[in-house]
């Protein structure tokens, strides 16, 4: 490569090049976006302080989840997925469901979803003031049993129960499907099994359905093989995607899937969550690297990058620990060695 | 459609380890080397013949050629950035070399201190004196997603340079997004305009992960018809250009997204991911590999 040393003291900061690439991301001319068959729009659902901070060792204070939280919707997100009500005993990370649920400021135009694994953690969300809820399906029969103590029909019925509540009060209903690309427990997961599991969620009257690579195995391959068999049952309006970045595959996975029309992406700021399946290794994919990658692709999401890498940085200060978004890691050091 | 084999060039001995902080001793280098060439890798690049007053790393280039075991089948290119290198890397037994240039003329004046022009002529000298060895030349094409110091680089600009370079006999030419900034969207812009002036089988694209993209941006190479990507065990070398940040894409990462598309290689990941280990170890330092990350523990 040549001199490095003195060359760095003159180069481009990453900030400048960072605003250099966010400004020339202009939007492709209507008919590229056509031919690329890309969505024009991809929204985004933050799960950071709910599937990021799960899976993270360190205990949160509840006054700075809902710092994240107020952060997160100054950032233009549309959708913040904020606590879950299980029970304390399973995670203890989110016991502070009601005080968060109370705490947060809620931004008009950003929705608040929260988990609900019953209708007891059901009732509890709206009683702590939630407007929308999800139910957490798998397409793997021993991942739901190891997971959630009982079968994936068993699970059906809960939800069931769920959306039937949620139906009266109409409160929205979003679907998880886990698993959707390999379990830790039983390995390979057929697309039509997924496909099944989605297609009960998506009758019951969930209005999305994200589909979760749980333990990051899938790859582009994979990926379109499952949404093919999906496709098949739910409408392409209707699905996410939420990929696990523990194999390096999520934004391969990602693009393979908006490629194919999928316009709704989870993510977690800064990569929030580790995986429980591989000590050490990662999970969510980082919200700020999805966003660079739609930015340059052209792809409007409504939200600013530098926004979410700032309540990122904020997140990890907290947490003391080191971002997990590439992103984050190559902006935050400005190219000078000292 | 995606090609149905890709030929992977491993650049962590070479690109990787000189953008490593320690100085890896020969004999370390010369083992990492020979574990490589035991994974079904065809391409190892070796070392380069540079000054090793620019490169400390490279210093052993000499002793490192002559010191590893060259198995039938496999090629070991090795840089030579002009025609001193070029002589002395096939003193050394290189059967053969690569040519670095760039389509920024703010970073080859940084770099190696001429404009593009210039740097073309130098490489001319190394192609006649190749063409007349029957060495084969690679060229390498840096910057042409984003450059440290221009900042955006037109794909015109790429394209043009890249058309030379093939134009004066090199028989690949490989495009890197040297610091990482590429999206899916100015690969393809980018591969689109360099297509028109390169057949796409004579094409590599070598990128960074500095922003998380590479293999994102590796995908939509591959469905425009690339087909031959370069990578670093262990993702070796950082980002010389964004302190603490990450460089090239591990080999192991990619060879896991190749698998799961049922592409097909030749490297046998578990034998890739050992050798990754190896030098982790060797270096004193954590693994870039997410693949290598998640299979430890499980």
């Amino acid at each position: 490569m040549g001199a490095v040393p003195s060359a760095l003291k003159h180069c481009l900061s990453h900030q400048h090049l960072l605003r250099e690439q966010l400004c020339t991301a202009a939007p492709l001319p209507p008919q590229e976006s056509q031919v690329s068959g890309l969505p024009e729009y991809i929204k985004i659902v933050e799960v950071g302080p709910r599937d990021g901070l799960q899976n993270e060792k360190v205990i949160v204070p509840t006054d700075i989840k809902i710092e994240l939280i107020n952060r997160l919707s100054k950032t233009g997100l549309p959708a913040i997925e904020v606590t879950s009500f299980v029970s304390s005993k399973w995670v203890p990370q989110m016991a502070d469901q009601k005080e968060v649920m109370r705490g947060i400021e809620r931004h008009p135009g950003v929705r608040y979803p929260v988990l609900t694994p019953n209708l007891r953690g059901f009732h509890s969300a709206i009683a702590a003031g939630a407007t929308e809820v999800s139910v957490f399906g798998a397409a793997s029969e021993t991942f739901s049993k190891m997971n959630i103590n009982c079968s994936i029909e068993e699970s059906i019925k809960k939800f069931e129960e769920v959306a039937t509540a949620a139906r009266n009060m109409n409160i929205p209903v979003r679907g998880y499907v886990s698993c959707a690309l390999g379990c830790p427990y039983e390995g390979n997961i057929v697309p039509a099994k997924v496909a099944e599991v989605s297609k009960r969620l998506y009758s019951m009257g969930c209005y999305e359905i994200s589909l979760g690579d749980t333990i990051g195995v899938g790859t582009p391959g994979s990926m379109k093989r499952m949404l093919e068999a999906v496709m098949k049952e739910i409408p392409l309006s209707a699905l996410a995607v939420h990929c696990h970045d523990t194999y390096g595959q999520a934004l391969a996975n990602i693009l393979t899937a908006i490629q194919m029309g999928v316009a709704v992406v989870d993510s977690s700021v800064a990569g929030l969550g580790g995986c429980p399946y591989a000590k050490g290794a990662t999970g969510n994919v980082a919200t700020e690297d999805v966003i660079y990658m739609l930015n340059g692709l052209g792809i409007n999401t409504g939200v600013d990058l530098y926004a979410v890498m700032e309540a990122g940085n904020f997140i990890c200060t907290a947490l003391n620990k080191k971002t997990n978004s590439k992103v984050a890691q190559a902006s935050f050091n400005t190219g000078t060695i000292n | 459609a995606f090609p149905r084999r890709v030929k992977v060039v491993e650049v962590g001995p070479r690109d990787g380890l000189q953008n490593e902080k320690n100085i890896v001793p020969t004999p370390v280098k010369i083992d990492l080397i020979n574990m490589l060439s035991e994974t079904g890798l065809q391409v190892i690049e070796a070392t380069s013949f540079v000054s090793p007053k620019w490169i400390p790393q490279m210093a052993d280039h000499t002793e490192v050629m002559q010191g590893i075991n060259k198995l039938p089948g496999i090629s070991y290119p090795v840089l030579t950035p002009n025609l001193k290198g070029f002589q002395a890397a096939v003193a050394a037994g290189a059967k053969e070399v690569s040519i670095f240039g760039a389509a920024s003329e703010l970073f080859t004046k940084k770099n190696i201190n001429c404009s593009i022009a210039e740097s073309l002529e130098r490489f001319n000298e190394v192609m006649t004196a190749a063409r007349a060895a029957s060495i084969p030349v690679r060229g390498y094409v840096s910057c042409v997603l984003g450059c440290p110091y221009e900042g955006k680089i037109s794909a015109a600009k790429v394209a043009e340079v890249s058309k030379k370079m093939y134009a004066m006999g090199c028989y690949e030419i490989s495009l890197g997004d040297t610091i990482g900034v590429g999206t899916p969207g100015s690969m393809k812009e980018m591969l689109t305009a360099v297509m028109k002036e390169v057949p796409v089988g004579a094409l590599a694209v070598h990128c960074h992960d500095t922003y998380g993209q590479a293999l994102a941006n590796i995908l939509v190479a591959l469905q425009m018809g690339v087909s031959v990507v370069d990578a670093s065990v262990a993702g070796l070398g950082g980002c010389p250009y964004a302190k603490g940040a990450s460089g090239n894409v591990a080999t192991e990462d990619l060879v896991y997204m190749l698998n799961g598309m049922g592409i097909h290689t030749g490297v046998d990941l578990q034998k890739l991911m050992d050798t990754g280990t190896f030098i982790c170890n060797a270096l004193n330092r954590r693994t870039n590999s997410k693949v290598s990350q998640a299979s430890c523990r499980l």
